[in-house]
């Protein structure tokens, strides 16, 4: 939706997410710098030192606090759109985090490192549970693409219907050709339903 | 209520006396709508900001063009509570605008665009 003022000016454009979810080195802020308009940035969200999620502030005054940090850049898409791409805090802790990330989302890319695949195996779980459209992307870091596609869609015990390609997240073209195959497996999910 | 003049100079708040001093009390937003993605934008017809204060400002000068609160956060350098319970401020002053929605999935128009545009890039 777009919004309109009454003097007919455009306000906001409409904002959609993608999230790059993945163990951690798997190249997430490498892939959200590679086709970003904009230096990634960062943001941090405040949290109690139990963990907990701070939404007051009330309270916590003279408390230890710690920082959750989240990486995202931006592509403008044009006047009316914006999409932005959130790489994913670290795994098994700030799951609100995830949550909010997720919501609303047109999907997320989970990267996997052949050398160490189950670190990725937290990311597959939360979109598989919350029906959240997801593909995933081997990072073909130089040298280690030890296995195909298929074996390693069988090694994480992938639905057919989950795509799963090859990319170098330090490469633009090779990004956004994951992002194209995330955006359509949403548009068939879509479709399906 | 008393505590309030304690810790607002107490300097064993260690980090947290800059946000504190930055939302002068206030604790949590009052606009609740305001998420990562959520798109924020200075108003044409801002009221006088002689008032505000300079992080207020700043996101005044940020917002001439519309930016997430997830950009304002970063640029400004303040966890994103703080900056929710600032842009609050300015949503209930009308000086910021904002796109009242929570998140919806996309629906096939917009994903098409999505598509269309980042093969463009
Ligand atoms: N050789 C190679 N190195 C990569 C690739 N992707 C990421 N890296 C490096 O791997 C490290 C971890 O990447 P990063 O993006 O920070 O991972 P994150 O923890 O998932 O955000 C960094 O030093 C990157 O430069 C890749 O495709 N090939
Ligand atoms: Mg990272």
């Amino acid at each position: 939706m777009v919004f309109v003022g009454s003097d007919g000016q455009l306000i906001v454009p409409t904002a959609v997410k993608i999230v790059i979810a993945g163990g951690f080195g798997t190249g997430k802020t490498t892939m959200v710098a590679s086709v970003s308009e904009i230096p990634p940035l960062r943001t941090e969200e405040l949290l109690t030192e139990a963990g907990v999620h701070v939404d007051d502030l009330a309270g916590i005054e003279g408390k230890d606090t710690t920082t959750v940090a989240l990486d995202f850049g931006r592509i403008t898409i044009n006047t009316k759109v914006v999409l932005y791409l959130f790489g994913t805090p670290g795994q098994n802790r700030f799951w609100f985090m995830w949550d909010e990330l997720a919501t609303g989302a047109i999907g997320a890319v989970v990267l996997v490192d052949t050398r160490r695949l189950d670190s990725s195996f937290p990311s597959i779980d939360f979109f598989e549970h919350r029906a959240i459209p997801f593909i995933v992307a081997v990072n073909c870091f130089d040298g280690s693409q030890l296995y195909t596609v298929d074996e390693v869609r069988h090694a994480l015990d992938l639905d057919e219907a989950i795509p799963v390609v090859l990319c170098d997240a330090r490469d633009r073209e090779s990004s956004k050709s994951v992002l194209v195959e995330l955006i359509q497996h949403s548009m068939n999910r879509l479709a399906a339903v | 209520m008393t505590s309030r003049e304690d810790w607002w100079y107490d300097e064993a708040a260690g980090p947290l006396v800059r946000p504190y001093a930055m939302v002068r009390g206030r604790t949590r937003p009052n606009a609740p709508d305001l998420h990562l993605v959520t798109q924020v934008r200075a108003s044409s017809f801002a009221s006088d900001q002689t008032s505000l204060t300079v992080e207020h400002r700043e996101i005044m000068a940020l917002c001439a063009r519309p930016l997430s609160v997830a950009e304002v956060a970063a640029y400004l350098d303040v966890p994103l509570i703080v900056v929710k319970v600032l842009l609050s401020d300015l949503i209930e002053r009308g000086d910021v605008l904002v796109q009242n929605s929570s998140p919806k999935i996309p629906d096939r128009n917009l994903l098409q665009a999505v598509l269309d545009g980042v093969r463009g890039i």
